[in-house]
């Protein structure tokens, strides 16, 4: 309903209606809501903050609100640096980019580029593998579950969501020894071998419920009209279960990008990704928050992306099929 | 166009006997309906003949050639499905042109277009095009629906109910032009419904079904007129045929072994008293515009019939009955012929 006709159906009507809620019960809902989301949201933007402060500003107390931003953080972030005597970096040649300029200022001088741009790449890849593998796998599998007589079909379900009942801990030694006897440790087709096997599980029970919604009329109606399953499935059922596989996808893509566990235990160098890598920037001596926010701002950044991008399937409903039930 | 024969076809689910034995010949160019309640077989009739579900026992046939165990795409059906089905995520032409576009088939897109506008012209729907599936009414979609399966030149259309989802002037303007466009086309048509009106008005031949078995197969007229049993008759008129035991008939001839005597409207003449031995009493009259039902308590049982809205009854006027060849039915329903006279 719009704003307008539901004003319109507020002013007609003096009794309060059992639909339409009383302007005041809005108030406080909308209220709790924005108020639940400025909790939410705060420690992101603090974070966000955080990254473009001076190391002072991010531990001053009491916290400032208003600072000079900078771009320390990211520069520390994106760097390996030397400490230098201001002697040294007297006789230095002048500083020729901007980020020389402001480590100098530190006594520092670049010795060369952090490991953070391969630590993202490896996040990216291993996240959004995974998570094009076990969408992929997933809705296959949901597919069978859902259109054929499977034997045993209700325990082969409960088997693949019993992978996920026990803590990722529970098995970590099983799998470490296993990757070491394949050499899947710290290569990213281990991780992403790792994730899509924990993902796959919750792909086919969501994408389940979503292709079950869909009436198999659609499929018989095209098999009936000379297409084969395959096509059937591509052309007919695909384009219908593209809310559900958004949103499967988005919870494959968030498992993965998040996961810290199996990523400490299994990587450290090659195919580390940013979860492990992050509280490495610390740094030693001082602690270096601003370059901890910055990754970490870094790092919640394609996320977002993805998800904003995939919004528009996520809102489109689940039933919008032009067939009577 | 072509004959299609299904030949002993039994299907079973589970414990359900879906169809039993099953026997049908639909010939080229006929408009056949199979009548029978849900839950009759008839839908399974269809999608065995489609090839969605596979006989366990029988065969079918299309144009002399057995198909039964040919994959759906390759036996050239078109199916209209009791829902719409229609596809959400394309616009009206694209779902009139998904069947063409099939690569089994690989029509010329210039063909495809020539098929799909002739086909909406047909159905009163060429204005709608452009329009997403979604966006149309009920009729709309149906009538989409059906021009799906109308842009194929195949060998038989099947339909399973494909009237039933929507309101009753809909359906009577849709069963006028169905039957137009078969009679057009000279189209193949296995038409399944419980709607007597639908077999009625539209078939070139009814198959009445119950319990995966047919029971009777004819024209209308045979059907309604000379119906085998006493459950074939109670399918078709309304109001709905009265069954009345024959032993508390005194005076009107029946055959031998009549158990139960089957009075329809035209079988039953109702008259102001005249000394007969047949006496009822009016129980209730429903006015329903261009005629009357009328409620006759009869020895304990009522009758209903048909009445002109201008005779004058009225509820608990005592009234003379005569019978005028009425179908009589043996023990088990089955028909006992008249006797000749």
């Amino acid at each position: 309903m719009t704003a307008a006709v539901a004003k319109s159906a507020l002013a007609k009507s003096t009794a309060h209606s059992i639909v339409e809620a009383s302007p005041r019960a809005k108030a406080v809902a909308s209220s709790l809501v924005i108020l639940y989301a400025v909790i939410s949201i705060l420690p992101l933007l603090w974070i966000g903050a955080t990254a473009f402060k001076s190391q002072s500003d991010a531990i001053a107390y009491p916290p400032k609100v208003i600072f000079e931003p900078t771009l320390e953080g990211f520069v520390n972030l994106f760097t390996v640096r030397t400490r230098q005597t201001p002697d040294f970096i007297a006789k230095l040649p002048p500083p020729e980019t901007w980020y020389d300029k402001l480590v100098r200022q530190h006594d520092m001088v670049i010795a060369g580029p952090s490991k953070v741009v391969p630590r993202f790449v490896n996040s990216l890849i291993i996240g959004f593998g995974s998570t094009f593998l076990a969408v992929f796998l997933g809705t296959l599998a949901a597919y069978a579950f859902s259109r054929f007589r499977i034997p045993l079909a209700d325990d082969l379900l409960f088997f693949i969501l019993s992978t996920r009942m026990m803590p990722p801990v529970a098995v970590a030694i099983p799998i470490y020894l296993m990757y070491r006897q394949l050499n899947l440790t710290d290569t990213r087709l281990g991780m992403i071998l790792l994730y899509t096997a924990v993902n796959v599980s919750l792909a086919v029970w969501l994408l389940k419920g979503f292709i079950d919604e869909i009436p198999r009329e659609y499929e018989e109606a095209a098999l009936v009209d000379g297409y084969t399953r395959l096509q059937a499935l591509r052309k007919v059922v695909l384009p219908q279960a593209v809310t559900g596989i958004a949103a499967t996808a988005i919870f494959c893509l968030i498992f993965s990008w998040n996961e810290y566990a199996f990523a400490v235990l299994l990587t450290s160098g090659e195919a580390q990704t940013m979860p492990p890598f992050i509280p490495f920037i610390i740094g030693e001596g001082g602690q270096d928050w601003p370059a901890v926010a910055a990754a970490t701002t870094l790092f919640v950044v394609p996320i977002v992306l993805f998800t904003v991008l995939l919004r528009k399937h996520l809102l489109r409903g689940i039933t919008f099929g032009a067939v009577r039930k | 166009m072509a004959d299609v024969a299904l030949r002993n076809v039994s299907k079973r689910f589970g414990t359900v006997e879906a169809v039993r034995e099953l026997s049908l010949t639909v010939n080229d160019g006929e408009f056949l309906v199979l009548l029978g309640p849900s839950g009759a077989g008839k839908t399974t009739t269809l999608r065995l003949i489609t090839g969605l579900e596979r006989p366990d026992a029988g065969s079918v046939m299309i144009d002399g050639r057995d198909v039964t165990h040919d994959p759906p795409g390759s036996r050239d059906i078109a199916f209209v499905f009791q829902q719409y089905s229609l596809y959400p995520h394309l616009t009206v032409y694209d779902n009139l042109a998904f069947p063409l576009r099939s690569p089994a088939r690989r029509v010329p897109e210039p063909i495809i277009r020539r098929r799909v506008e002739q086909t909406a012209e047909l159905l009163h729907i060429a204005s709608k095009l452009s329009n997403r599936a979604t966006r149309l009414s009920g009729g709309e979609m149906q009538r989409v629906a059906i021009g799906r399966a109308l842009v194929r030149d195949p060998s038989i259309y099947l339909m399973d109910e494909p009237l039933s989802s929507l309101d009753a002037k809909l359906r009577a303007e849709l069963r006028l032009e169905l039957k137009r466009i078969q009679l057009e086309l000279g189209a193949t048509i296995l038409y399944v419904t419980h709607d007597q009106v639908e077999a009625m008005t539209m078939a070139s031949r009814i198959g009445v079904i119950r319990d995966g078995q047919l029971l009777q197969l004819g024209t209308p007229r045979e059907i309604y007129e000379n119906p085998s049993s006493s459950y074939v008759a109670s399918r078709l008129g309304t109001p709905q045929i009265n069954f009345f035991p024959a032993s508390l008939l005194s005076g009107v001839p029946v055959p031998p072994g009549t158990e139960t005597v089957g009075i329809r409207t035209e079988h039953l003449r109702l008259a102001a008293r005249n000394g007969g031995p047949m006496v009822g009493r009016v129980h209730r009259v429903e006015h329903l515009g261009e005629q009357n039902h009328v409620h006759v308590d009869f020895k304990g049982e009522s009758l209903v019939t048909l009445a002109d809205p201008h005779q004058p009854l009225h509820a608990g006027q005592e009234v003379e009955l005569s019978l005028v060849h009425p179908l009589c039915f043996d023990r088990a329903g089955r028909r006992i012929p008249a006797m000749v006279h």
